[in-house]
């Protein structure tokens, strides 16, 4: 079965005045786990960009899948094990729709947007990077699209470069370009930051890569669940993202690569359906995807992404994002107004994602006293040391919106907040 | 059902806002240790006169608790012996981990019984134990900084 479909223009037009076009309320029941209480309290989950909560047409997927279908794929003659390869392959076919790629045998399954990148630093980089090259970064990264190219960087005696921010936490693009130089060999760049909330401008980012004839590896797994993405227009030549950001389940990413580098990439990993033939003298290596997609792969999760990206085509990527961006207006608005909030992360283009400081209040104890009133936020560095670093804090409060999320919640967090001063205040 | 107040207790609120040996030593022994989940990164200065604990300090940044507990710890472990002050850490170990009441007559705590709290918020005993293990490492001589994780 296929999500509950439902008729949203998702028209990109004016992102903030268009909550009403989308029911967040009806939206709400789909998910399961969003009726419950925590401590004693209605949940008020807004810890998104760390992970979502799952709709329950992807908790039936996954079900019907074990129920009904369990079987290995590609290798069967069986009834089973057919319908698990087509499950699986026509959720590649989503997930191709899903980004506009050109050809279902771009996407490759992967456990998650960090897999994919190292899976890109070490198939394309290790063949294409060597002594004395560059890789291209930027200062808001999340470590996941920092460590797998300094582990390439330290193997292949190649430097990383970083293009740097400015105080609100954008991207310096003519920095950027400044760093493109003759021995660059790679641009890697988040589309949006996951402890900041920037929306990147990746489309002009592509287009001073390739003038150089340089490729680019865009970090989707903040933009996916909020952004329409069209790897063919943004001309890109990796994206990737995972599937437990855009509420599908944990341990399945995607990877898109366009068709004519992944043909000329080594495989990754070594094992079953990544092969051709095998002899112990020589192995002939299968087509992408499959020569990437080395094992037995997470088939259900697959199936199961594909159920969360149905669901989200059927809300409309777009009608969820402008509804995520009014949250974010309201709940700026809000937390601005608090005496001894700082925002952390104030972008002209931003996604829902609000990062906040306390005056003379670690994150830590605003995450714990935020949970015993029932909300879930993120506190701690993000998995972004160097954001920290550059905007001289130890730690940031985030909260993060979901399609799912209501301007009572926001209310819910503000009134945590209040909490919080009245704790510290005494 | 884990109670806030029992974990934010005034006194530990006012030893956050007001740090007790907030301050570096040049001489002696020292330690850093992180929290790498939470940031909390803190430096124990030591002061020894043989075996014994002649002055202690610290410096860093930390959630309120880790912080308390360290400013805490430095009042509690000064003037006291190497294995007097490993006694000391035990018992407050047990505290922070439910495994104590922490006020039989056997219980050398005295004021740190207010972190007893803690123990309701497993993810926060890290917090309050950060300081200690970072002044076992330093009584220790160990020249490496220490983690939680």
């Amino acid at each position: 079965m296929r999500a509950t479909a439902r008729t949203y223009s998702n028209a990109p037009g004016p992102a903030r005045s268009r909550e009403e076009g989308f029911d967040a309320e009806r939206a709400r029941r789909d998910f399961p786990i969003l009726g419950q209480l925590v401590r004693e309290r209605p949940l008020v989950y807004l810890d998104n960009a760390a992970t979502t909560q799952k709709p329950q047409v992807v908790i039936d997927a996954l079900t019907r899948y074990y129920e009904k279908e369990n079987a290995n794929i590609h290798r069967g003659v069986h009834f089973l094990s057919e319908r698990a390869t087509e499950e699986y392959e026509n959720a590649r076919k989503t997930a191709q729709r899903f980004l506009n790629a050109a050809d279902a045998g771009e996407i490759i399954f992967v456990r998650g947007a960090t897999e994919a990148i190292n899976l890109v630093a070490q198939s394309y980089g290790r063949t294409h990077v060597g002594a004395g090259d560059e890789v291209l970064i930027t200062a808001m990264e999340h470590h996941s699209n920092i460590v797998p190219w300094q582990i390439l960087c330290e193997q292949q005696g190649a430097r990383l470069q970083v293009a740097p921010i400015n105080d609100r936490g954008e991207l310096l693009l003519d920095e950027l370009e400044k760093r493109l130089g003759p021995r660059t060999r790679m641009v890697a760049v988040t589309h949006v930051s996951n402890a900041l909330g920037t929306i990147n401008p990746v489309r002009r980012i592509v287009e001073l890569a390739h003038s150089r004839g340089i490729p680019v590896l865009l970090d989707g797994a903040q933009a996916a669940p909020h952004l329409p993405v069209d790897v063919q227009a943004l001309d890109c030549d990796f994206y990737v993202f995972s599937g437990h950001k855009v509420y599908g389940p944990t341990g399945i990413g995607i990877l898109y690569g366009k068709a004519a580098l992944l043909d000329a990439m080594p495989p990754y990993q070594g094992g079953g359906e990544m092969i051709l033939s095998v002899t112990f003298e020589k192995t002939v290596y299968n087509k992408p995807p499959q020569r990437f997609e080395a094992g037995t792969p997470h088939i259900a999760g697959a199936i199961g992404l594909g159920a969360a990206l149905d669901y989200v085509s059927g809300l409309g990527i777009a009608a969820i994002g402008a509804h995520e961006c009014a949250l974010l207006d309201y709940a700026t608005g809000q937390l601005g107004a608090i005496a001894g909030v700082r925002l952390i992360g104030t972008a002209a283009e931003k996604a829902g994602v609000l990062s906040f400081v306390m005056d003379r209040v670690h994150a830590h104890d605003v995450g714990t006293i935020l949970d015993s009133e029932g909300i879930a936020i993120r506190t701690g560095h993000h998995c972004a040391q160097p954001v920290m670093q550059r905007f001289g804090v130890p730690a940031t409060a985030r909260a993060s919106f979901a399609l799912y999320n209501t301007r009572e919640e926001v209310d819910a967090l503000v009134r945590g907040i209040d909490k919080v001063r009245g704790i510290f205040a005494q | 059902m884990s109670d806030l107040g029992d974990l934010y207790q005034e006194l530990i609120l006012e030893h956050n806002n007001a740090p007790r040996n907030f301050r570096p030593m040049a001489t002696g022994a020292q330690a850093e240790g992180f929290n790498p989940l939470c940031g909390d990164h803190f430096t124990i200065y030591l002061d020894m006169d043989g075996d014994v604990i002649r002055d202690v300090s610290f410096q860093g940044s930390g959630c309120a608790i880790s912080k308390a507990s360290a400013s805490m710890m430095t009042q509690s472990v000064k003037g006291k012996t190497k294995a007097q002050a490993e006694e000391l850490f035990s018992q407050f170990h047990r505290l922070v981990t439910g495994q104590a009441a922490g006020s039989g007559a056997e219980s050398q705590l005295g004021k740190l019984v207010v972190f007893a709290g803690v123990s309701e918020f497993p993810v926060r005993v890290k917090c309050a134990s950060l300081a200690w293990h970072t002044l076992r490492a330093a009584l220790e001589g160990k020249q490496s900084s220490i983690s939680t994780e």
